[in-house]
């Protein structure tokens, strides 16, 4: 009896600790980066336009991202999340061009975004596809040619002020005085959602299953977990955030274009390895791949601002990548060895 | 009265193979019924066939008096029946405790949402272990920190965390140390005087000879040997599994 009641208020603060021992870690890359940045560039960097700008931009990444990480945590990978935004945002271009109300233009996007997500889980389940793979990279394709068919190839710009809203607008925040905070309604959006997620995969039911599907196929079989309906709800949920990222970026950039999300699928797989979340399942937090969607931004938007060229932030985004996995390893290694 | 099961004539084929071919099963209400048989005999693949991890090929599944059939896991532990799996089937990244609750978390409603109660889960799950005498390095870390005998204890820790009427133990003792082997067939004992039935699979015939009521011996997929205790020699059992006796 004593030691039961000793106990617990000793453990969960160790569990804590090494849970936040990863986060910091990625917290404190943030805090490096724009301290390094503020240094660098004084007059462009810590002005409160360049930071919306920053939020504003990586707000498509970031959603597609924590859609693209609930899958990774099942050992999967979506790899039509940038085709299926490319789609989302020429759906509600061209809803709104034929005259439909926005809200039903934002609706249809988001249902063409759950619909082929639903489609990736079912390929995956139904038809027993080999590997997710498989079935995101034919999903890709036929996303992307959709997108190229539906729109003729052309862009088409012109969108409601609503839709803008969502991808442009700004809140204020405390009023109008000295301590009034302009937030872009995107980022926004952006935090809700993670909030949602993390809420979802840490707290419920569900996330916990969806973890144990990640970390062990076998054990969430024993257990009796549905293994299949998970896998579907997954790839629903990551289609779903490829919708809302291709909303957010039409009403950002005022059109829907056909290339637009091109390759943004691989910008989504590296903030959520950098975030720390593992190809092999099981393992990452919303909040580790929220960070590693602000890293790439920052580095993005600090190399823009030193005008280093679009294939050199290439280059260093790979390197990131590298690194940012082998501190991984070094981190797992140096825990294995402590005890 | 009836078995608390009975399985009749069970089939399961894996492809080519089929390991199981007709086997007849029982256990006896708070009766511990060993269950023996060469590598690859079927042992484990008739007992998934109980748990519903596996779906037969033929034959009949009875539990307490009723035909049943389950469909997964679920359905069989939601009738009471609990296995500790030979690979353990534990999720590698998670903690002991949601290990435990794996399948059957607690949960509370907070603003309309259901959440984990990771408090409760916690303390019952502690106290759940403290009563198996189970010690654990820390409760916090994943699994797979722990070695091969305490994650063993943890997979029986989820077995018995549940009131089952039955616990199915395949290798339990595999990999643990002598003092923690006594320990799990003190266990079995004990969940006997609760009433509750077991099935013992191992290969070290004298444990199986101390617990068990009933001993079962499978041989390529069929039952060749279902005797008493009384009439249980380590001779004989092994002239079962080896094959000679038939
Ligand atoms: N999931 C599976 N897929 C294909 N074949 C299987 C599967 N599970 C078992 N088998 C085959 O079925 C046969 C019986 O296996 P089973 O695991 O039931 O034996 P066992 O009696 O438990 O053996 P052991 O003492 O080695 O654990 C073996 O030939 C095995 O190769
Ligand atoms: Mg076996």
């Amino acid at each position: 009896m004593q030691i039961e009641q000793a106990t617990p208020t000793e453990r969960p603060r160790l569990r804590l600790s090494a849970d936040l021992l990863g986060r910091m870690g990625l917290g404190l890359v943030v805090l490096l980066m724009m301290t390094v940045l503020t240094i660098l560039q004084p007059q462009y960097f810590p002005t409160r336009e360049n930071l919306t700008n920053i939020a504003r931009q990586v707000s498509s990444n970031a959603v597609l991202a924590l859609g693209e990480f609930v899958v990774v945590v099942t050992a999967g990978i979506d790899l039509s999340v940038g085709s299926v935004m490319g789609l989302s945002m020429i759906v509600v271009a061209m809803s709104l061009h034929a005259g439909w109300m926005s809200g039903f233009a934002l609706l249809a996007a988001l249902a063409v975004g759950t619909g082929v997500g639903l489609f990736n889980g079912l390929a995956l389940t139904k038809l027993h596809l080999p590997h997710p793979f498989i079935a995101t990279l034919a999903t890709l394709n036929i996303a992307r040619g959709a997108t190229y068919l539906l729109s003729g190839g052309v862009p088409i710009s012109g969108l409601t002020p609503t839709v803008r809203f969502f991808g442009a607008g700004e809140v204020h925040l405390f009023g109008e005085g000295a301590l009034a905070l302009t937030f872009p309604v995107s980022f926004l959006i952006v935090m809700a959602l993670y909030s949602l997620v993390w809420l979802f995969m840490s707290k419920t039911r569900t996330g916990r299953h969806i973890y144990a599907i990640g970390g062990s196929p076998k054990a969430a079989q024993y257990a009796g977990i549905n293994t299949n309906r998970n896998l579907v709800l997954v790839y629903a949920v990551s289609g779903a955030m490829a919708g809302v990222a291709g909303i957010l970026l039409a009403g950002r950039v005022n059109s829907g274009y056909p290339t637009a999300g091109t390759g943004a699928e691989l910008d989504a797989i590296a903030a959520v390895i950098i975030g720390g979340a593992s190809f092999f399942g099981g393992r990452g937090s919303a909040v580790g791949v929220f960070l590693g969607a602000i890293i790439m931004g920052l580095l993005r938007n600090g190399l823009n601002l030193m005008n280093v060229s679009v294939f050199w932030q290439q280059v260093l985004i790979g390197l990131i990548i590298l690194l940012a996995v082998y501190v991984d390893v070094l981190r797992r290694r140096a825990m294995r060895l402590e005890d | 009265m009836m078995p608390l099961v009975e399985m009749r004539q069970i089939v399961k084929t894996f492809g080519p193979v089929m390991a199981v071919r007709g086997a007849d099963f029982s256990v006896n209400h708070g009766e511990v019924v060993g269950l023996v048989g060469d590598n690859g005999a079927g042992k484990s693949t008739l007992m998934k066939v109980l748990t519903g991890v596996h779906q037969p090929d033929g034959g009949e599944l009875w539990f307490a008096g009723r035909r049943v059939h389950f469909g997964s896991s679920v359905d069989s532990r939601r009738a009471g029946i609990e296995m500790v799996y030979q690979d353990l089937g534990l999720a590698e990244n998670l903690n002991p405790i949601a290990n435990i609750f794996l399948g059957r978390e607690m949960t509370h409603s907070f603003a309309g949402l259901r959440l984990l109660s990771e408090a409760e889960m916690d303390q019952a799950g502690r106290r759940h272990l403290e009563n198996l005498q189970i010690r654990l390095p820390s409760l916090a870390l994943p699994v797979e920190r722990l070695s091969g005998g305490q994650r063993q204890s943890v997979a029986i820790a989820r077995a018995t965390a549940f009131q089952a009427r039955l616990v199915i133990m395949d290798e339990p003792a595999a990999s643990l140390a002598v003092a923690e082997a006594a320990k799990v067939l003190l266990l079995i004992k004990r969940l006997r005087e609760q009433g509750i039935s077991a099935v013992l699979i191992s290969h070290r015939l004298q444990d199986v000879l101390d617990v068990s009521d009933r001993i079962v011996v499978l041989n390529r997929g069929l039952k060749v040997g279902d005797l008493p205790r009384e009439e249980a020699t380590m001779e004989r059992l092994v002239g079962l599994i080896v094959g000679k006796a038939s």
